[in-house]
């Protein structure tokens, strides 16, 4: 369903992705390790338009998106939960959903309800500013702001950064359950390995720009973790 | 023991809101004390008011016996109150050896510092808290050459150097490889021997490592205090901040 081929990224001048390949099947968990500045976010970013590599190929439901600006992405269907969840702070909750359906030129039609299945607790809070919800809240606006466009891939950039055991239990929740009700493909980048560990079913390690190790989530053994992802 | 920290009826109120509502909290010293709370709870809000980067709209602050409500923030460093940041500060271009030299000197100014003359006892220190951090192999390397957790280990060895009583570490392990956590957390206990250390941290893993006593804020009030494995059982602990125990 989506396919990175052989993609070559920079950030200025810095050459941050080396070629890497990848294949998200129809439905499939897959995350992305590493070390900081290997080149995760980089590679979401990619992925999403906001850093469109400089060489290389990367397709989604058989077409070639790799010129499409971010907007077409999100369009065709790939959600986006950025890193340090990027809500707008003087945007209500419901401003901050809204702005996602005019992102796909869809602001008439209203925010599907589902929404609000998945985050009950974002219902009562339409009306707050995105700035004075907690770190919990704001990830899962996030995540809503991102469903709220129906995606069929969601790509995750460290949905569990700073949050309390409880919320990343909650989150761990949500996420599986937008996958198996909404048939959504997952690809997470994170840090926390039980939570890696609990959520996908394949992984790949980047080192510098390029994948060192790959396979299915059984795999990640600890002496990989050791090998490849110590300071 | 004696209370080096001791906070009493301490009221934060910002914009209508409060944050922090008539908490009473003391820290003993030498002790390792972690800080746990949902966000929101008044953790950071609590560092800041003991350095002294906001002033509490009322209640008490007491430092090794000293009453330092509202002082500056200078003047509370260098009672020997050291903060240690999410995002490190240092000087990116100079040396990790001349970082370490800077904070060694702090109460002379920077440039002065740069151009004096290195003591044999300065560098000998310096040597000392970089092979004790695990950086001695990086000496001469510019600080920006480091990787993300190295950098938090010179801001550990910076902190030391200042030769701070009290360390306040704000959640010193974010954005870390769970290898990279493991071994932050095991150098907070070796500094936590001699140096008496608040640690916020959510990384359950990390605090069963190394948490002794552990107190938990939740709504600017104290919910629980005592011995980890209590403070765990505690049920309202696990509604509000640990969940079902997946992650906690």
């Amino acid at each position: 369903m989506l396919s990175v081929n052989g993609i070559n990224s920079f950030y200025g001048t810095s050459h941050i992705l080396h070629g890497i390949s990848l294949e998200l099947a129809d439905g499939g968990m897959f995350s992305v390790l590493g070390r900081n500045g290997a080149g995760k976010s980089t590679l979401l970013r990619s992925i999403i338009g906001l850093n469109a590599p400089r060489s290389g190929e990367i397709r989604f439901d058989g077409a070639d998106i790799t010129r499409l600006k971010s907007h077409e992405r999100a369009r065709l269907g790939i959600g986006y939960v950025p890193q340090g969840r990027e809500i707008i702070p003087d945007l209500t909750v419901l401003e901050n959903l809204q702005l996602a359906l005019i992102g796909i030129g869809r602001k008439d039609d209203g925010l599907p309800r589902f929404v609000f299945e998945y985050f009950p607790a974002l219902k009562s809070l339409t009306e707050r500013k995105g700035g004075v919800l907690s770190g919990g809240q704001q990830q899962q606006l996030a995540i809503a702001r991102a469903l709220v466009q129906e995606p069929k891939v969601l790509l995750l950039d460290e949905p569990t950064e700073g949050l309390q055991p409880s919320v990343v239990e909650e989150i761990d929740n949500i996420i599986k359950r937008i996958h198996s009700e909404r048939n959504c493909a997952i690809l997470l980048v994170e840090q926390n390995l039980q939570f890696v560990r609990d959520i996908t079913q394949q992984f790949a390690i980047l080192e510098t720009g390029h994948i060192v190790a790959a396979g299915d989530i059984g795999e990640l053994t600890d002496e990989v973790v050791r090998k490849h992802l110590s300071v | 023991m004696a209370n080096i920290l001791d906070v009493k009826g301490l009221t934060t109120r910002v914009s209508g809101y409060t944050i922090l509502n008539n908490l009473d909290f003391a820290v003993e010293e030498n002790e390792l004390r972690v800080l746990l709370g949902p966000n929101g709870a008044g953790k950071t809000t609590l560092i800041a008011m003991i350095t002294g980067q906001y002033k509490p709209s009322s209640g008490k602050i007491h430092f090794a016996g000293e009453d330092i409500t509202g002082m500056a923030p200078d003047k509370i460093f260098q009672r020997g109150i050291s903060r240690k940041f999410q995002v490190p500060n240092m000087y990116e271009t100079l040396p990790v050896f001349d970082n370490v030299l800077v904070s060694l000197q702090a109460n002379r100014k920077v440039f002065a510092s740069l151009f004096r003359k290195v003591t044999p006892g300065d560098a000998a220190r310096i040597w000392e808290i970089l092979e004790f951090v695990g950086l001695a192999d990086r000496a001469r390397d510019p600080a920006d050459t480091l990787s993300h957790g190295e950098r938090q280990w010179l801001e550990f060895a910076m902190l030391i150097a200042s030769n701070p009583k009290l360390l306040l570490l704000d959640e010193p392990t974010t954005g870390m490889t769970e290898e990279g956590k493991h071994k932050t957390a095991e150098l907070i206990e070796r500094i936590a021997r001699n140096h008496t250390v608040l640690l916020v941290e959510h990384d359950m893993h990390i605090v069963r490592q190394i948490a002794k006593k552990v107190t938990v804020l939740h709504q600017g009030q104290l919910l629980a205090e005592g011995p980890l494995a209590d403070v765990v059982a505690n049920e309202t602990v696990r509604a509000v901040y640990l969940g079902k125990g997946k992650f906690g």
